[in-house]
């Protein structure tokens, strides 16, 4: 008895779901790649849908290395890439700038440290200097945060600051926002995120005495600076160019400043 | 309901049947077929023992990861074997049955708690106290073991409490009858006897630790780096994968679907030696 | 140098004694801790509401729906292929060598670490099959994942049913599928219910192989092939990201009470079982 009632429901259910889920539903838009806008492309996406209820957007992270590769291979119609310069196997995506973006050296709240020159900050990061005492701070081990191999940030941050041979010990965390929790649990830690991920729990370094705000970015005088594209392969058209539009529209680029990117132009 | 018939049955069995052992077949197939070229070509040395893991110069080598997949696994295993033997001795051997049997389900149940919530809290909780009070940067090779040998404690109490508890009560009767007291019984009598489950117990364990993703890349801190002290922060083979499958493409991506294969190997050694020590525990009775 | 045994006694209640009860409490503790800041938090609203501001306040009513869709559809997938397939092996087939080593390879298979499965996963399913990251795919790699366990772990309920039962069944004239269908599987029932609750469990609780091919999508998913989010990435997220400490320890303590419940439930029905039929 129990058993027929048992198969009964659960051949209802399989029948449901295939009903269900073999209609497409809306048309479905996916953004996926670079950690330092997904939050941005996520606001900008909610607002966009709640002016377009017919299309679906989804954002997925994974680094800008994925948002490349995701946008060739066709898992998202558009990729997320903070680049300076974009490699080889994005030469074949119509590349659109969307914001701007400062990557900001970030500490925890708790050390003494205000400043420093890049070229300290490259041999912190590369392990010639690993006391906190020799940049001003007290006697304790710094420990390196960084990302992984296919972040956009790290490539971007590594190719500015130059020469950089990432340490053997940092330890590697998988997003902006890790990165971001990482050092405001270690005191001792050193890190680097998107501008726009900034917040009361992590303090940003003034990089050559220049402090890593919007104005400063935008007077030039801070340089770890780089765009961020949106990838789309073959040219761009129908929602994916609307969406594009959307973002430059003076609506999408008051939410990007808004939340501390710079816009694109 | 003669619907079908006996041989159609038989039929509709044995096509699933097909199915199901071809799909499974399959992967097993796809992930070989992307990992053995790879290691044919660039070298099973150089994978193994290099460690000079940089994808962007071609280079593959996942030394580092297997030293720390082989400590953290060590490490789990120093944590959750006395810890997780000890506790079934005591819960076999020392309480009543009825306690007994309200504890081993709940102790089953916390091997459900999933892996991630483990790694928050190494993160949060063990990772500070690391910090403070033995240095480095908390996210280590030694957080990873003990969340690790916490994580696997679950198995090798049940497993263990499954093996102590076949031992024939005639055995415990006969070491009472002499006079011996219950330490003396399970150090003298029952440990000898049920030593392959708990021996199995512990494989399985490891099985488990060296297959650990999520908890792992919480908690240990991704470097690639030979760790010369529990301190440092270590990358599993398991954390490789996961941190840069999403990105790998060609020469890395097989060289990732490789490491998946050395994975794969010394899982079937596990399970081999752990299925050696389960057939002489069955044997033996 | 001999201890009394009387003292080597005490010793052992002491150690054993000790070591059980550390992990008895270092287990308590970690529920606790989840627990206790994370009950606070769940209410109806926080269940059956969406999240605002990428998880930052609302709810988590999405990820509820994804935790309940992909392991469904791992079920549905794998369950029958599962229990056809040992029901086929063990009733259906003599003991050769052949079947040795299919037992020997699914054994291994419930050994694979699953982010191995979810590289597979990943490439087949969302890059070269196209399904993008969707229930599909991860429901398709779940599936793959728990298959292994449930065709062992009804083997094992199904070569536990006595030998006698079938004896007598076959005398009675009975078919071999007439014997499965009301000897063998009603008796094998239990033990094949908790194989596939506990896969249930560790489906719920997976991250690794879901994230990379399910995806992250806070949307309530409308096909498919949309995207989805479950509860044990929604805490991952949120606790690394550090987006919500408040919501991810309510997330994690809905989770926490789900994999419970499963579990539960598996035992109750287990046991429930068992004594239907003694």
């Amino acid at each position: 008895m129990i058993k027929n009632s048992l198969l009964l429901s659960l051949t209802l259910i399989t029948a449901g779901l295939m009903i269900w889920g073999c209609g497409k539903g809306k048309t479905s838009l996916t953004l996926a790649g670079s950690t330092a806008f997904q939050p941005f492309a996520e606001t900008l996406a909610d607002q966009y849908m709640s002016s377009h209820p017919d299309i679906a957007i989804t954002v997925q992270g994974g680094g800008s290395a994925v948002g490349i590769q995701s946008a060739n291979s066709g898992a998202a119609q558009i990729g997320m890439a903070d680049l300076v310069v974009l490699p080889e196997e994005a030469k074949a995506l119509t590349a659109t700038i969307v914001a701007k973006d400062g990557i900001a050296v970030v500490v925890n709240p708790q050390n003494k440290v205000v400043n420093l020159s890049t070229d300290q900050v490259r041999d912190i990061f590369n392990g010639k200097i690993t006391n906190w005492e020799e940049v001003g701070g007290n006697n304790v081990p710094i420990t390196v945060v960084s990302r992984e191999a296919g972040s956009g940030t790290r490539s971007s941050f590594e190719q500015i600051v130059g020469n950089i041979n990432l340490k053997r010990d940092a330890l590697i965390q998988d997003s902006n926002g890790t990165i971001r929790e990482t050092v405001a649990n270690d005191a001792n830690s050193i890190g680097y995120l998107s501008h726009g991920l900034i917040n009361e729990k992590i303090k940003a370094l003034k990089v050559d005495n220049q402090e890593c705000t919007t104005e400063s970015i935008i007077a030039g005088n801070y340089k770890i600076v780089r765009p961020i594209y949106l990838l789309v392969k073959g040219s761009l058209q129908g929602e994916i160019k609307n969406f594009i539009d959307y973002i430059l529209s003076d609506e999408g680029q008051k939410t990007i400043k808004a939340d501390g990117l710079l816009p694109a132009k | 309901m003669k619907l079908i018939g006996e041989k159609g049955v038989k039929r509709i069995l044995m096509l699933t049947a097909f199915s199901a052992i071809s799909a499974l077949l399959l992967i097993a197939l796809f992930i070989l077929s992307e990992g053995l070229p790879f290691i044919f070509n660039y070298g099973l040395t150089e994978f193994l023992f290099s460690s000079d893991w940089q994808p962007h110069l071609g280079k593959f080598g996942i030394y580092p990861m297997i030293v720390a997949s082989l400590w953290v696994t060590l490490g789990a295993m120093i944590v959750g074997a006395p810890l997780g033997v000890a506790g079934a001795l005591f819960l076999s051997e020392y309480v009543p049955k009825s306690v007994m049997n309200l504890i081993k389900p709940t102790i089953e149940l916390l091997a459900a708690i999933p892996s991630v919530v483990y790694g928050f809290i190494g993160v949060m909780v063990l990772a500070p106290i690391i910090r403070e009070n033995f240095g480095g940067p908390g996210l280590s090779l030694l957080s990873a073991s003990i969340i690790l040998g916490i994580m696997i404690l679950p198995t090798v109490i049940s497993i263990s409490i499954d093996s102590i508890l076949a031992v024939p009560q005639s055995y415990r009767e006969g070491s009472y009858a002499l006079g011996a007291t219950t330490w003396q019984t399970i150090h003298m009598v029952i440990i000898k006897a049920s030593k392959s489950g708990i021996i199995a117990s512990i494989i399985l364990g490891m099985g488990r630790a060296i297959g650990e993703t999520m908890a792992v890349i919480m908690v240990a801190g991704n470097s690639v780096n030979i760790p010369h002290s529990p301190l440092d922060s270590v990358r599993t083979l398991t954390a490789n994968i996961a941190l840069e499958m999403s990105y790998a493409t060609g020469l890395h991506r097989q060289a990732l679907f490789a490491t998946g294969v050395i994975l794969f190997v010394v899982i079937i050694i596990l399970n081999s030696i752990a299925s050696v020590a389960i057939r002489k525990r069955m044997v033996k009775r | 140098m001999r201890i009394h045994p009387r003292y080597t006694q005490r010793g052992a209640v002491a150690v054993l004694g000790g070591a059980t009860v550390l992990t008895l409490m270092i287990l308590i503790f970690i529920i606790v801790f989840i627990l206790e800041k994370g009950l606070p938090v769940i209410n109806l609203k926080f269940l059956t509401s969406n999240p605002e501001d990428m998880g930052r306040a609302g709810g988590i009513f999405p990820t509820l729906i994804g935790t309940i869709l992909l392991p469904v559809l791992a079920i549905i997938i794998a369950t029958p292929l599962g229990i056809f397939t040992s029901v086929y092996l063990s009733e259906y087939t003599k003991e050769n060598k052949a079947t040795r080593i299919i037992r020997f390879g699914t054994d291994c298979l419930a050994g694979i670490p699953s982010i191995i499965f979810g590289l597979f996963g990943y490439i087949f399913f969302v890059i070269t099959l196209g399904l993008g990251w969707s229930i599909l795919s991860g429901g398709l790699t779940l599936a793959v994942m728990i298959l292994p366990t449930i065709i062992r772990t009804s083997e094992e309920a199904i070569r536990a049913v006595p030998k006698s039962y079938r004896e007598v069944s076959f005398s009675l004239g009975a078919t071999s599928w007439q014997t499965v269908k009301k000897v063998i599987l009603p008796n094998a029932l239990p033990g094949i219910v908790t194989g596939i609750m506990l896969s249930v469990g560790r489906s719920i609780g997976e991250t690794a192989a879901v994230i990379f091919t399910a995806g992250s999508s806070l949307r309530i998913p409308e096909s498919l092939f949309d995207s989805t989010r479950t509860m044990a990435v929604h805490f991952y997220i949120l606790a690394r990201e550090g987006i919500s400490a408040e919501n991810a320890y309510g997330t994690a303590a809905t989770l926490i009470i789900a994999v419970l419940m499963v579990n539960l439930s598996a035992y109750w029905l287990m046991n429930r079982f068992i004594a239907k039929r003694s």
